[in-house]
């Protein structure tokens, strides 16, 4: 119990990722595979950000100690961490995975975007957007490319 | 090294900025032909950025050769902390197929694209043709994990729009595109995830920074998860058996052009990202490694030659036949990976030229076909030979490279492959890659029997010779397979060069 506590991000991560991928091959609904597929895309941002948390850390701006945001930011810490790990009296949390998710967010909604587009135009060619159906209309122009011998 | 001066020859400024240049470029190109008032504007755009980064990716093979690995420090932060681009032999060979095939490409693209595109979408196809450029190229030059990812998705998200342009020949390029988005978007998440793991595990995203705390490291379950991870997702992008299932229809659905830069680079490309992280940022030789190469990886190598040639040579669309046959080349190029040594992947990195370069040939003389018939089917085919004698004898050149006859490049691949399989006493593997071969004998005998011993059906529309602008570049790819088989020290010195320092003793 206490483990799942202790990895409370890391459990959501992996329900959230497991969902997400369960969504994008089990769903016939091309609309319910973008949405999976964006679940899936955003537990890796969960996975980054929870790395680069430092708990009782703030955002990678120097601060003097002495200053008076500086105090503010540090007072809720143990002090034993401080000693440890505190540059200044300040903890930070790790500021490059926030940077790279950021990108990956960007990543992200391009490819829903082309995603959803390319759905709709789907839409347009097929009249559906139910995968079973567009199998069974590719399958006919198939045969007319390719009557049985 | 002596050809690569010969052909190259530019300012010293241009020369320092060249690896940026060939990225940048292109990306600029893009913009351009986006906002380019009318499609032949776009085109020119398209051809003259194309080889600007082919003359660029020259220039960074030279200097790579010569200085053995070439740096650019991106935004004045130095490696490790900020992002470089690091370009060696084996990067270098890869930017100049992607160069070379972009260049081809975008001058077979003005011919071509009238035929397949809807008019109103040129100038948009040329901005996504250049992205895809751009982005591969970024994604073999640079030296930064998660950079590569960025690049990658450029490349992928602009390929997904333009297969699904090809739903103007046949509509099923848009259910295809939208089988190859999710495909490929779930394996670039897992190589992020991958990624996130070894950058848990390193606190570093530069390869070689990476590959040097990797090497001190032990090998903890972080550290195989993320390597894992890291070649699943990398396994989707290079179509790697059994995740290679968005590969056929994009490659037969999308446009014949897609087709081309696809099968040339785009696979080539992932592939290259994973020799890169299987033998320089992974350590070599450790227990889980040795395990993936000989139970993993071989296996499955093996299985995806002979299964997908089988399904090639009962496929009967002609474009879906090329497309399987691609699939199994890609396990032929991951046999000889699986060696896990130089001679190995210095095969397999010539195996992936000679492969681009054939594959390239062959599609572009479907799409020179496309002009003049619409025909999908192998049987639509039947005497085109008698009507347009140099496509055919472009198409059946890259034939024979693919099946491995004598004087052609795809000879030397396999000889070397196989030469690499029994050097290493993996016997089993060179039996593998001659049965796969025999079965590409089976497959492309069936296309130029068709081709060029059937009488044409009667009633079926007329195939016509196509035009000069799409005969030039078909003619030069299929050139260029003649010439590589006859004098190969190109392609040679460069994948040598490149296995060769990724199994260099590193301090």
């Amino acid at each position: 119990m206490s483990w799942i506590a202790s990895h409370f991000n890391y459990v959501v991560v992996v329900v959230l990722m497991m969902a997400g991928l369960f969504i994008v091959f089990s769903s016939g609904n091309l609309i319910k595979r973008m949405i999976g597929l964006a679940m899936f895309q955003t537990s890796t941002g969960l996975f980054y950000i929870t790395l680069s948390k430092v708990s009782g850390g703030t955002a990678a701006i120097t601060l003097k100690a002495d200053s008076e945001t500086g105090r503010a930011l540090a007072a809720p810490l143990d002090l034993a961490y401080i000693e440890q790990f505190g540059v200044d009296g300040v903890v930070y949390s790790n500021p490059l995975p926030h940077v790279l998710i950021l990108t990956a967010i960007v990543v992200g909604v391009a490819t829903l975007a082309v995603g959803l587009a390319i759905a709709v135009r789907i839409r347009e060619a097929y009249g559906t957007v139910e995968a079973d159906e567009i199998d069974a209309l590719s399958r006919v122009t198939a045969e007319q490319a390719e009557p049985a011998p | 090294v002596i050809v690569l001066e010969t052909l190259y020859v530019a300012t010293p400024v241009l020369t320092a900025q060249a690896p940026i240049l060939a990225i940048v470029i292109p990306l600029l190109g893009a913009c351009a032909a986006a906002m380019a008032p009318s499609a032949r504007t776009a085109w020119m755009i398209s051809v003259a950025a194309s080889l600007f980064g082919a003359w660029m990716a020259l220039a960074v093979a030279g200097e790579a050769m010569r200085e053995g690995v070439l740096v650019y420090v991106l935004g004045g932060f130095d490696p490790p902390m900020g992002i470089a681009l690091r370009i060696d032999a084996m990067g270098a060979l890869m930017g100049l197929l992607i160069g070379g095939v972009g260049t081809l490409a975008a001058v077979f693209s003005g011919h071509s694209l009238v035929a397949e595109v809807h008019a109103e979408k040129h100038t948009l196809f040329q901005a996504g043709f250049l992205l895809v450029q751009a982005g591969l190229v970024g994604l073999v030059f640079t030296g930064d994990a998660f950079n590569a990812f960025v690049f990658l998705e450029v490349s992928s998200i602009g390929t997904y729009a333009l297969v699904a342009v090809g739903e103007k020949r046949d509509r099923r390029a848009l259910p295809a595109a939208f089988n190859y988005l999710i495909m490929g978007t779930v394996g670039a998440t897992f190589y992020v995830i991958g990624v996130g793991f070894l950058y848990a595990a390193t606190g570093t995203l530069n390869m070689v920074d990476m590959a040097a705390r990797l090497a001190t490291l032990d090998q903890s379950m972080a550290v195989q998860a993320g390597f894992a991870f890291v070649i699943a997702g990398l396994g989707v992008k290079a179509a790697m058996f059994p995740l290679h299932g968005w590969l056929p229809g994009a490659y037969a659905g999308g446009p014949s052009l897609i087709s081309v830069l696809l099968a040339a680079t785009a696979t080539k490309a992932a592939i290259y990202l994973m020799v890169r992280f299987m033998f320089e940022v992974f350590p070599q030789g450790t227990a889980f490694g040795e395990a993936f190469l000989t139970w993993v990886l071989a296996p499955l190598a093996a299985a995806g030659a002979i299964v997908c040639s089988v399904q090639a040579v009962f496929a009967r669309e002609l474009r879906r036949m090329i497309a399987f046959s691609s699939v199994a080349q890609v396990g032929f190029i991951f046999l000889g990976v699986s060696l896990a040594n130089a001679d190995g992947i210095s095969a397999s990195l010539f195996y992936m030229v000679a492969h681009g370069l054939m594959k390239a040939t062959m599609f572009m003389a479907l799409g020179a076909l496309a002009l003049s018939i619409g025909a999908r089917r192998l049987d639509d085919f039947a005497g085109v030979a008698r009507e347009a004698p140099w496509t055919a004898v472009a198409f059946a050149v890259g034939a024979a490279s693919l099946v491995g006859t004598p004087l052609t490049m795809g000879f030397l691949a396999k000889w070397g492959l196989i030469e690499a399989a029994i050097a290493s006493g993996q016997v089993w593997i060179a039996a593998v890659i001659a049965a796969g071969s025999v079965l590409t004998v089976i497959y492309v005998g069936r296309m130029i029997e068709a081709m060029f011993f059937r009488a044409p059906s009667p009633g079926a529309p007329r195939a016509k010779e196509a035009p000069i602008g799409v005969l030039a570049p078909l003619l030069v790819l299929a050139g260029l397979s003649i010439w590589f088989g006859l004098d190969a020290s190109l392609p040679e010195q460069l994948s040598q060069a490149g296995a060769a320092r990724l199994f260099e003793v590193r301090p």
